[in-house]
């Protein structure tokens, strides 16, 4: 019986192959399923380790910014759900307070509450499906099935107020798209009251979980002076030891007003942007249960009929009315000529629109400093040193959003 | 009750309107030190634009890197962040020169933001890059590098980013059509492939300018 050659360093006619340190040069992705969406990564691996890591992206660019310049500013609304889609009130919101801007107005404060509440509901929505899919990479199966478990709930609110479960479309210029609906606050405070619990079990999964320790404890390490110079925002920068938080240092929408407290970790790893973002949900948490609790009566939407509709009732006994229905409807308002950037503290990060108006109904240039895109860059240096095993924990990690990437 | 006896109301109480949106008086103090110290370069700020709570400083192309770079290092204004990069074409407003990029510095020490605005010509559409200066530049610029045809001078990797690499034009150029070509498929690939203008030259001559720009 012949006996098979050895494998290894020895090739079958029994010649010693000598390993050189040459690189190699593979490619990950799009399509791989570890990397959230159709990021393509050029990797240069010694062995396992990687040596250079160049992203490529805009396999789902679909020219949002040029689509925006077609549009009225109304209608621009539905772009910004589609950007990021796991958190679009947060896109809808931040749209939303740039062109009041542009207008001079303010939503009411009924709608303002109501805007704070959402934002903080689908910062829980957006890390829950980190969660799941980052554990999911990890080999820890569970945790997917019970974040969507809880995802399911939210989503089932958003479906309730706005007719739509991803897509919401529901903070719009001017204040909100329509009341919430009878019964609404009652299953959200439901949510609210039981939501905590169901952290603790995440965690109890997780936290003290030595895979997952030994998989993310001083993995994809970045500096806090690296973290600034590539200017990461969001948990992951406050995984790096910086309390860097739009809702504290440039509160919008009366977030002064909440009392909440930023997480921040020094780690600058894996471990720590997981942590930082189980505690975040405490928070959101916790903003979430306040703004439910002041939720003041009154209308959503502006009162100025430049901007919105007319009630329906109006438009069968008021001439004005109608009229303002039909320029509304079909030219859209007209901000003034003027230029204007603002930003909110979105799940990711910042999340700024750039917006100029030339005095039309549509906007002439809106620009989105979009998070996922900018943090991005931060892939590079954290993962070249490492292992390419790691390479899939450090890409959940950053929670990169292909569709706000590629914009 | 408190509420209807309040000593500065007046008698015919004509209601103010409060600027919702208005620079605060820390923020006005940078700008104005901001404008000192770039007074140090020369004429290099051509305009201030004040709009609601944010300020714009049209500046010296040539100079961009010296201007970033003073209003980094100055003490007052310490704008030490490059938070959003992007740029502009002008065609359809008959602006002069045709483009501008645009840079929205922050300030993390006092949290104050700018923006500045260089005008950038259409016949040489070329800017110094800041990527050495700020890191997080490389990708934006690639970005506006692909979308708006502006070349960033001294950038490290300069290529196209969202777009395929061997894509002509830039989409985001305001005689670039939008919905003007029908989307590829297998089956309609020859037809396709027959109409499509050959150079970016014959596409600009193609759509500009008799066809209306961004309207359906």
């Amino acid at each position: 019986m012949a006996i098979a050659p050895p494998r290894g360093n020895t090739a079958a006619n029994g010649t010693q192959v000598v390993l050189t340190g040459d690189t190699m040069t593979i490619n990950m992705g799009p399509q791989h399923p570890s990397t959230h969406g159709v990021l393509r990564l050029v990797l240069d691996l010694e062995g396992e380790t990687v040596t250079r890591c160049e992203p490529v992206i805009g396999y789902l660019h679909t020219g949002f910014e040029k689509t925006f310049e077609a549009k009225t500013y109304m209608q621009g609304v539905v772009l910004t759900d589609r950007m990021d889609y796991l958190a679009p009130l947060s896109n809808n919101l931040g749209y939303a307070l740039a062109i009041e801007k542009l207008l001079d107005i303010e939503a009411p404060p009924r709608a303002t509450v109501i805007r704070v509440l959402l934002a903080e509901l689908t910062r829980i929505n957006n890390h829950l499906v980190w969660l799941g899919t980052q554990a999911l990479d990890l080999g820890a199966m569970s945790v997917f099935f019970y974040c969507f478990r809880e995802r399911e709930v939210l989503l089932d609110l958003f479906e309730m107020m706005s007719g739509a479960r991803l897509m919401t479309s529901y903070i719009r210029p001017g204040g909100l798209m329509a009341d919430l609906p009878d019964g609404w606050t009652a299953l959200a405070d439901q949510f609210i009251r039981t939501f905590p619990a169901h952290i603790d079990e995440y965690e109890s999964l997780l936290t003290e979980n030595e895979i997952f320790k030994e998989r993310t404890i001083g993995i994809g390490v970045l500096s806090p002076e690296d973290a600034q110079a590539l200017d990461l925002t969001g948990p992951s920068l406050r995984a790096c030891g910086i309390p860097w938080d739009l809702r504290k240092l440039a509160p919008y929408c009366g977030y002064e007003t909440y009392d909440f407290v930023v997480p921040t970790l020094t780690g600058g790893d894996v471990y720590d942007r997981y942590r930082v973002r189980i505690a975040e949900m405490r928070e959101s948490t916790k903003i979430a249960r306040q703004a439910l609790d002041r939720l003041p009566v009154g209308p959503v939407m502006t009162d100025n009929r430049k901007v919105a509709l007319p009630p329906r009732a109006e438009l069968a006994t008021s001439m004005e009315a109608l009229i303002h229905h039909f320029k509304l409807v079909s030219e859209g308002f007209k901000p003034p000529v003027g230029e204007v950037y603002t930003c909110i503290e979105s799940p990711k990060g910042e999340i700024g629109f750039y917006m100029i108006s030339d005095g039309t109904g549509k906007p002439y240039r809106c620009h989105v400093r979009a998070p996922s895109f900018v943090n991005l860059q931060s892939l590079a240096p954290m993962s070249v040193g490492g292992m390419v095993a790691d390479l899939v924990a450090i890409i959940g990690s950053i929670d990169p959003v292909l569709g706000e990437v590629d914009r | 009750m408190t509420a209807s006896t309040d000593p500065t109301a007046s008698a015919d109480s004509t209601p103010v309107k409060t600027e919702l949106y208005a620079i605060s008086e820390q923020a006005a103090a940078v700008y104005a030190a901001a404008e000192t110290a770039l007074a140090a370069l020369g004429e290099v700020v051509l305009e201030t634009i004040p709009f609601r709570d944010e300020m714009t400083f049209v500046v010296e192309r040539e100079r961009i890197r010296e201007i970033i770079t003073t209003l980094r290092q100055d003490e007052q204004t310490r704008f030490d962040r490059l938070s959003d990069l992007t740029a502009v074409d002008y065609l359809p407003l008959g602006n002069e020169p045709r483009f501008a990029v645009v840079y929205h510095l922050m300030s993390r020490s006092n949290l104050t933001r700018l923006r500045l605005r260089v005008p950038v010509p259409e016949a040489d559409p070329l800017i110094d890059s800041v990527t050495d200066l700020f890191p997080s530049a490389n990708w934006l610029e690639r970005e506006v590098f692909d979308l708006l045809g502006i070349t960033f001078v001294g950038h490290p990797d300069l290529k196209r980013i969202v777009m395929p690499d061997d894509w002509d034009g830039h989409p985001l150029r305001k005689d670039y059509p939008i919905g003007a070509e029908e989307v590829e498929f297998s089956f309609n690939h020859e037809v396709i492939e027959a109409e499509r203008p050959q150079s970016t030259a014959e596409r600009e001559d193609r759509y500009r300018p008799e066809r209306p720009v961004n309207n359906f």
